[in-house]
């Protein structure tokens, strides 16, 4: 069997194990968060949403529903990943991994495929429920599709790069708590930067969360606060420069290896 | 680049292998030793004295300071990944997800390296049956006793069929009867042809196991030998008498030491070369009636103590006139 067969056959490996954990704790890993979510709806979308009136020619809950969902696909590839492989570090199933032939690049996709599933599920699941609030036509499938996609692989890396680093449960919390969270509900999921003046429109701009809920905004609705081109090839090149950053800290084994 | 012959050459080449840690332990300081093909190699030492890191860095769990180590002629440092093909590890510490099904635990195990489900699953089948875990195979890992999780990491360890087996202490805190059958099937293992390297601190299993032995303290070899030559050199032996009355005096008898353990238990130490007739005939003059005896510890395990204090002794004694 050629390197490369056997390192497919283990990111497959991977790629299910990862899969079948989600579905075995899907009352922890995929309900949470729909029920978090469909919370949103009814308050901001149905309750307040209804006094706000139109975004962009949209009713508010329309508006919503795909930063929502951006969100929580986002959200749920990095807690996937950052949970699952620190927790595998630190029960030290990782060394299972770690003393086999396969290559860094098959562990890094086998974690991240398993940390997108999970987001697109629960993405999926998001959407669903959004259908009891609201009609939605999808403008864009394609740029809908690979914003998503981008979008939990960006932070399905961060979040691997993360339980890397990480030394205890506390470490994965961080992130979520202190970067995550501010910067998606900064980054345009519940209002239009156009709404804010000077500076706050500028300094949103820096917000990289602003182009994933845009861009897939675009996707669904067509309208956009961001150029949905430049925001997908921004999207492209965080990928690639993670996938470098992750690939080089399992070579030189920090983290992981003495 | 021309392939090495499984047959010929050597199992394991440790070639001065070193190893300090970022706080400035040095854990190897050269370490250097060879295991032969099909080889039941013992590899002792006390705690701390190197022997994880160096499976550690067998098993490229730890990286190297300085030096290499080759599985059937393959670097560990150059080619890892051709090198971890011939290696199955059964490391210390459980290290499997305790919330995975052990059949789950052994089928993923093979695909890591590169074995698909269809040949995996039978195989996972297998190795649970014969370490007798196939009633647990589906349920969860955590539910299993502590000697049936080390028999999965041996079952575990054996998907990828490894021509190097590399267990380090695997019996620990397991009863006798589960030891015994680990023991079974290592042997059948070795039997097989695989190379199986032990650490254990189970010294007569060592000594009834095992072929060759490596002797490892403060990350020197001390002693590298086959296990026959090595128990030849042990030179003293320690008996334990058990006596029908307590005796009132104990005679001096020449060449042995003779002491009192209790009222009923003597101590007597001679050189091997020593005979027993001088023994239970001063014992017999004295009154004192013998009504068993045996041998006071394991043999290895006199010699084991012994190469390592002399070791260190030796040590402080060059430390002391430097």
């Amino acid at each position: 069997m050629s390197n490369l067969a056997a390192n497919l056959v283990a990111y497959r490996t991977i790629a299910r194990r990862e899969i079948v954990r989600i579905l075995r704790i899907w009352t922890q890993t995929l309900i949470p968060p729909v029920i978090t979510i469909t919370l949103y709806y009814v308050i901001f979308g149905k309750l307040i949403g209804s006094r706000i009136g139109t975004i962009e020619g949209f009713p508010y809950m329309q508006y919503l529903v795909p930063g929502m969902v951006m969100m929580s696909v986002i959200n749920n590839s990095y807690m996937n990943i950052s949970s699952s492989f620190f927790g595998a570090k630190f029960q030290r199933s990782v060394e299972e991994m770690l003393v086999a032939p396969m290559s860094h690049w098959a562990i890094l996709s086998g974690y991240v495929t398993g940390a997108v599933a999970r987001g697109l599920a629960v993405g999926a699941l998001v959407l669903v429920v959004a259908l009891f609030f609201t009609s939605l036509h999808v403008a864009h499938p394609l740029v809908a599709l690979v914003s998503i996609l981008l979008g939990a692989t960006i932070f399905a890396l961060a979040g691997f790069i993360n339980a890397i680093y990480a030394k205890k449960f506390d470490d994965i919390a961080l992130v979520p708590t202190f970067v995550i969270t501010p910067l998606t509900y900064l980054g345009g999921v519940f209002y239009s930067i156009r709404m804010l003046g000077e500076p706050w429109q500028a300094i949103s701009r820096a917000n990289p969360i602003l182009y994933m809920v845009n861009t897939f905004r675009f996707g669904v609705l067509g309208i956009s606060d961001v150029h949905v081109g430049t925001a997908l090839l921004v999207m492209v090149a965080f990928v690639v420069v993670l996938s470098v950053f992750a690939l080089g800290l399992l070579k030189r084994g920090v983290g992981l290896r003495s | 680049m021309s392939q090495p012959h499984p047959e010929t050459t050597p199992a394991l080449v440790v070639d001065s292998l070193r190893k300090t840690y970022g706080n400035g332990v040095e854990a190897l300081k050269g370490v250097s030793l060879t295991v032969q093909p099909g080889d039941f190699f013992a590899l002792l030492g006390p705690n701390g004295a190197g022997k994880s890191t160096l499976i550690g860095i067998l098993s490229s769990l730890v990286n190297a300071s300085g030096g290499d180590a080759r599985v059937f002629g393959v670097s560990v440092n150059r080619q890892r990944s051709e090198a971890m093909k011939l290696i199955g590890l059964v490391p210390q510490e459980i290290n499997f997800n305790q919330f995975e099904k052990p059949f789950d635990i052994c089928v993923n195990e093979a695909g890591f390296y590169g074995i698909p489900r269809r040949v995996a699953a039978p195989r996972a089948e297998k190795y649970l049956k014969e370490l007798r875990l196939w009633d647990k195979a589906f349920g969860q890992a955590r539910e299993m006793s502590g000697g049936m999780k080390r028999r999965l990491m041996i079952a575990r360890a054996m998907m990828n069929e490894p021509k190097l087996l590399i267990l380090d202490e695997p019996t620990a805190g397991v009863d006798i009867e589960i030891r015994r059958s680990m023991w079974q099937f290592v042997s059948g293992i070795n039997a097989a042809g695989t190379t199986v390297i032990l650490t254990t601190h189970y010294l007569e299993e060592a000594e009834q196991l095992c072929r060759n032995i490596a002797i490892i303290d403060r990350g020197t070899i001390v002693e590298n030998t086959s296990m026959k030559a090595l128990l030849a050199k042990l030179d003293v032996e320690t008996f334990v008498l058990d006596i029908a009355a307590p005796a009132a005096e104990l005679p001096a008898l020449a060449g042995i030491a003779l002491r009192r353990l209790d009222a009923h238990t003597l101590e007597a130490e001679m050189a091997r070369t020593h005979d027993l007739n001088s023994l239970f005939a001063g014992l017999s003059a004295c009154g004192i009636t013998v009504t068993s005896m045996r041998n006071k510890t394991n043999r290895l395990e006199e010699l084991f103590v012994r190469l390592v204090e002399g070791g260190r002794n030796g040590q402080a004694a060059t430390e002391a006139s430097a």
